[in-house]
């Protein structure tokens, strides 16, 4: 062993350590943005290591340090821009943005080695080792293009730049993804008979699986479908590793695969929802129009903002539960200005935060730190369900399904089971809502039917706005 | 590196990722997805292998660079805005007092 060959494993093993910290680091509060830090750090590691070694070893061409530069400059430039530019609210898009660049990396790399066979890489093997060679070049195609084609759909889902197509909800979809993930198994066993034409057809179905697979699903359970993408992409990138021969690469890309599965599942228990049917039950609204929830409404209790605002004033305890519609309205900054005028009042505000509240699990949350609501302030589920019935008044902001009461009641319900806030113990509930559509769901909200419950109509941002002007004319909030 | 001990990092690797996330609060599920996400950049390196490779083929540069290039927005990007978004959480408890 030589000494670069040395130093890029030491690098590499150091490289692992930090990432794997990171990415631990990344499940506590407290340790979030140094390990975010950290494993930034340990990717700027891996690359020195790398660049060092081939250095040390064969040399890097002039040519090659010019294409290096400007594919780094390119892609670095543009990914701090968006990274700076974006609204907190579009998070869920941009996740799925860079995740698919991702993809697109990892299918790029694969066709690279596939068309342009590697010196003294691919020629002088033996048939086992270009038989891997070219099941972990498929695998990094296959996986890489359905990462990255359905990565762009989710994103463009999520921005509302494309809707679901009618016929996607019908059964005819089932069938058009079954001929292409056929087709793309035989273009995947055709490769490695050493057909490599055939890796023009893995490409186009593969991404038209990708597609084919994404669009049918609908907004809500879109998070789901970004953090499995996610793991996808950390299985290409496994795969590109066995391309290149790289150990770093495999073990990085396995530890974001599995640990994006782990988080993939933790969001289909938030939601009630399992991974099946998030992927093939296509969008539940659909499904359920026909079962138990689509009952009318009959006793809606609709107030005045005024109303709101007098009872607001007379509470002791209040508690805030946002959702994903005071998203939608991005009214978490007029919020923090209601809550403040309450609590200069004396008033005890907290927020319920459901673990699937906002447009992606945790999304609340940074939403709300945004808006600069003291993180104490902000409690989940399992802490706040107890206080419900000390507690005066309940806003209702833009969240429906993670407070129905039928969760709990009613077993024929689809909701059945999921956990849910349970408001309906406050003394007051106010429902703050542009209409009586449904949640994603699709389900009848028993809470509105309650007597407890009045509803205020309108967008959150401006109900909340006019609520600052009622609040203001009783008085609250100024000593 | 022979393709089984390969494997084995491939194997340890993925049972690394599982036991790594064990318990997340809801709050960081959208930090670590983003963090993660662009830990899957990581394909930067296969990029760069390519590139360096290449030995004067221009098609392959451009692939590689194009690729490193989708890569590293994937990377920066990412880190940079999940530093954005935990950046939130920690001013936090300082801003109140």
């Amino acid at each position: 062993m030589n000494l670069p060959v040395i130093i890029k494993f030491v690098i590499d093993l150091l490289a692992v350590l930090l990432l794997a910290l990171g990415i631990k680091g990344l499940s506590k509060v407290k340790s979030a943005r140094d390990a975010n830090r950290l494993a930034a750090f340990a990717m700027s590691l891996s690359v020195v290591g790398l660049l060092s070694y081939y250095l040390g070893t064969s040399g890097i061409a002039i040519q090659s340090w010019i294409w290096i530069i400007i594919g780094s400059i390119l892609g670095s430039l543009f990914g701090a821009i968006l990274a700076k530019k974006v609204p907190m609210t579009s998070m869920p898009e941009t996740v799925a943005l860079f995740n698919g660049c991702g993809g697109m990396s990892s299918l790029l790399v694969a066709l690279g080695v596939a068309i342009f066979p590697i010196s003294n890489s691919v020629e002088n093997l033996d048939f086992f080792k270009s038989l891997i060679n070219e099941v972990s070049i498929s695998v990094s195609i296959f996986v890489g293009a359905i990462t990255f084609t359905g990565s762009i759909v989710a994103m463009a889902k999520l921005q509302g730049w494309l809707s679901t197509p009618v016929w996607t909800q019908s059964k005819v979809r089932h069938f058009v993804n079954i001929v292409f993930a056929v087709a793309s198994l035989i273009a995947f066993f055709d490769l490695i008979n050493g057909n490599t034409s055939s890796i023009w057809l893995l490409v186009i179905v593969s991404s038209l699986l990708g597609i084919g697979v994404t669009l049918p699903i609908g907004g809500a359970d879109m998070p789901v479908v970004i953090s499995l993408l996610n793991s996808y992409s950390g299985i290409a990138a496994a795969a590109a590793g066995f391309v290149v021969d790289s150990q770093l690469l495999i073990v990085a890309g396995a530890m974001v695969g599995a640990a994006g599965l782990i988080l993939t599942q933790v969001m289909c228990k938030g939601m009630n929802r399992s991974l099946v049917s998030v992927l093939f039950g296509g969008s539940l609204s659909a499904q359920s129009t026909a079962s138990s929830g689509s009952g009318e409404y009959t006793n809606i209790t609709s107030c005045s903002v005024e109303e709101c605002a007098l009872t607001l004033e007379a509470a002791n305890k209040v508690i805030i539960v946002p959702g994903y519609g005071l998203a939608v309205a991005q009214a978490q900054h007029t919020l923090r200005e209601v809550t403040k005028k309450l609590e200069q009042n004396g008033i005890e505000v907290v927020y319920a935060i459901h673990p699937v509240a906002g447009r992606m699990p945790g999304h609340m949350n940074v939403l709300l730190a945004e808006a600069d609501v003291p993180y104490e302030q902000l409690k989940e589920m399992d802490v706040v369900n107890p206080d419900f019935p000390a507690t005066d008044v309940v806003l209702v902001l833009g969240a429906n399904d993670v407070v129905n009461p039928q969760a709990k009641n009613d077993s024929s319900s689809p909701l059945y089971g999921m956990p849910v806030l349970d408001v309906q113990e406050a003394r007051t509930v106010f429902v703050i809502k542009r209409g009586m559509s449904a949640g994603y769901s699709g389900i009848k909200n028993d809470l509105f039917d309650l007597p407890n419950t009045s509803m205020v109509f309108g967008d959150a941002k401006k109900v909340l706005n006019d609520l600052i002007g009622e609040l203001k004319d009783l008085g609250v909030g100024e000593k | 590196m022979s393709f089984i001990s390969l494997l084995w990092v491939l194997l340890l690797g993925s049972l690394l990722g599982l036991e790594l996330i064990g318990k997340v609060p809801p709050t960081l599920h959208t930090p670590l997805m983003s963090g993660a996400n662009a830990i899957s950049g990581i394909t930067m390196l296969a990029a760069l292998t390519l590139i360096v490779k290449a030995e004067g083929n221009v098609p392959l540069l451009i692939i590689g660079s194009v690729s490193l290039g989708f890569a590293l927005f994937n990377v920066v990007g990412g880190f940079f805005v999940t530093d954005r978004m935990l950046a939130m959480f920690s001013r936090k408890p300082s801003n109140k007092k």
